[in-house]
């Protein structure tokens, strides 16, 4: 089957992409000035991504539509504020995770932000989860441009007004070029930043009015480190159906509320899991000296028995060192805890790590 | 120093007396993108024509370093364990990997030249 193409395709091209296949999609890994160049101008300056692969899922309904979504996700959506976001997951009954997922309260009900390769069978699930009578389109016609990193809202707000004026996890509609576009103020890098949700024909060249004030392409290698570094999972790679949001160690995502009255899928589960804890846990790995821990590398204690995998493991370009996440039985989860790491049958030193390895150093007042 | 011959693993090789200087093509980092981690053959050990001699890894995967010749590892370049960024900036050069203490030289007759290099790295390279 020929793979999708999103809306900035031939911008891709012009600015040299390696396009790759990825989740249907003919999607670019890096371009010409490669993934080291593309991460340090994210964490340094701002970074574009296109991330029109993800699903854009619009659910419409009343004030009932809320409390049927809690029945299905385990986010607190009765008392979401509008343009509320909140992180969440879609669970089997055994609180495997199905997807994770931004969920965002609008004023015509509620907008998922889906994984590309979950989206389709997202879509199903929900249809048969949900009431017909609340109205459920997967876009095709809209792409997503994120936007992140130090000065990703000084650019923006040079093209559409107000928008540094959004919160973190908020979202709001705005004008531009007589249009409402919807924005939230978000993102997967560990920087300040935004994703900006706009009809495809219009997309290229509003991108290009971001690369004209200083903001350049990412691709997704560079968003594999980026995300890497600030410790955020990857689906499909650091959880996926076997794993519960709580071996995932993403219980913050879950209020102290919901894990109190339940009424959700997964439930029984994650208060089972919560209560009696589980036998592996999602931990950062830091490798000692440069060696890197790819995923299904086995994880050993110092007397040599195997005590996990690595899930995800790359070099970080901005912390300068290796930098990985894995499953780790919960006895040896505790930061620095030594462990060892197979990597080509020879076995490296390294430790369970805090999570995330870069966390971002804001200077307050400080503006030019 | 002989000039250099080319493997179909993207390896080049120089001849100087009976000892062969090892590295990786310009091609072969373009394809790789950025190098940020490269492990050597060890000092004093035997490499086999076609056999693994090291392995570069990128912020994307993992690939095997090849020899393209037979030899006792009589030096390796530290330098770019330290620095692996210096391979991309200058792979043919400062960037050599190892040098090996060559059993035979018509090992090398296999090896292409520049010029069926570069055609045949053109070739390959989707």
């Amino acid at each position: 089957m020929d793979n999708k193409k999103t809306a900035l395709n031939s911008l891709h091209k012009k600015y040299g992409a390696k396009l790759v296949s990825f989740a249907g999609y003919e999607m670019p890994i890096q371009y010409s000035t490669g993934i080291i160049e593309e991460h340090k101008s994210t964490r340094e300056n701002a970074g574009i991504f296109d991330v029109s692969h993800m699903g854009q899922l619009f659910i419409k309904g009343d004030d009932t539509l809320a409390k049927n979504l809690e029945r299905i996700f385990p986010a607190e959506l009765s008392n979401a504020k509008l343009n509320q976001s909140k992180y969440s997951f879609l669970m089997n009954e055994e609180a495997g995770i199905y997807d994770d997922l931004i969920i965002t309260k609008v004023e015509s009900g509620f907008n998922i932000v889906l994984n590309a390769a979950c989206k389709d069978s997202d879509f199903k699930l929900l249809s048969k989860l949900l009431d017909s009578k609340y109205e459920m389109i997967l876009s095709e016609e809209l792409s997503l441009i994120a936007i992140q990193g130090p000065k990703a809202a000084k650019i923006l707000e040079k093209i559409i007004n107000g928008v540094s004026d959004l919160k973190f996890m908020n979202g709001g509609t705005f004008n531009y070029l007589n249009e409402n576009i919807y924005i939230t103020r978000s993102g997967y890098t560990g920087e300040d930043g935004f994703e900006i949700s706009i009809k495809n024909d219009g997309a290229e060249a509003f991108v290009q009015k971001l690369i004209d004030e200083g903001a350049s392409l990412v691709g997704l290698g560079a968003r594999d480190t980026l995300r890497l570094e600030a410790g955020l999972c990857l689906y499909g790679h650091d959880m996926d159906i076997n794993k519960s949001p709580v071996e995932a160690n993403l219980k913050w995502a879950i209020s102290k509320n919901r894990i109190l009255n339940g009424g959700f899928i997964g439930f029984e589960k994650i208060k089972s899991q919560i209560e009696k804890g589980v036998s592996k846990v999602r931990v950062g790995i830091k490798p000692e000296g440069r060696i890197i821990a790819r995923e299904k590398t086995s994880i050993f204690n110092k007397d040599d028995k195997n005590i996990g995998e690595i899930t995800s493991g790359t070099f970080g370009p901005s912390v300068q060192a290796p930098v990985a996440m894995g499953y780790v039985e919960n006895l040896f989860s505790k930061i620095d805890t030594k462990v060892f790491l197979e990597v080509r049958g020879k076995k490296y030193p390294a430790s369970i790590s805090n999570l995330p390895f870069y966390k971002k150093s804001y200077v307050k007042g400080v503006s030019k | 120093m002989s000039e250099a011959k080319y493997s179909k693993e993207h390896e080049w090789i120089k001849l100087d007396g009976d000892i062969a200087t090892i590295g990786i093509t310009q091609h072969a980092t373009e394809m790789l993108g950025d190098i940020v981690f490269v492990e050597l053959p060890e000092l004093g050990s035997n490499v086999e024509k076609n056999g693994n001699a090291g392995v570069v890894e990128s912020t994307k995967a993992a690939s095997d370093v090849y020899t393209p010749i037979s030899g006792e590892v009589v030096e390796n370049n530290q330098s770019i364990v330290d620095d692996p960024a210096k391979i991309n900036t200058d792979p043919e050069n400062e960037a050599w990997f190892f040098k090996l203490r060559v059993k035979d030289k018509t090992e090398l007759d296999s090896l292409m030249n520049k010029e069926e290099y570069n055609k045949f790295a053109k070739e390959n390279s989707n």
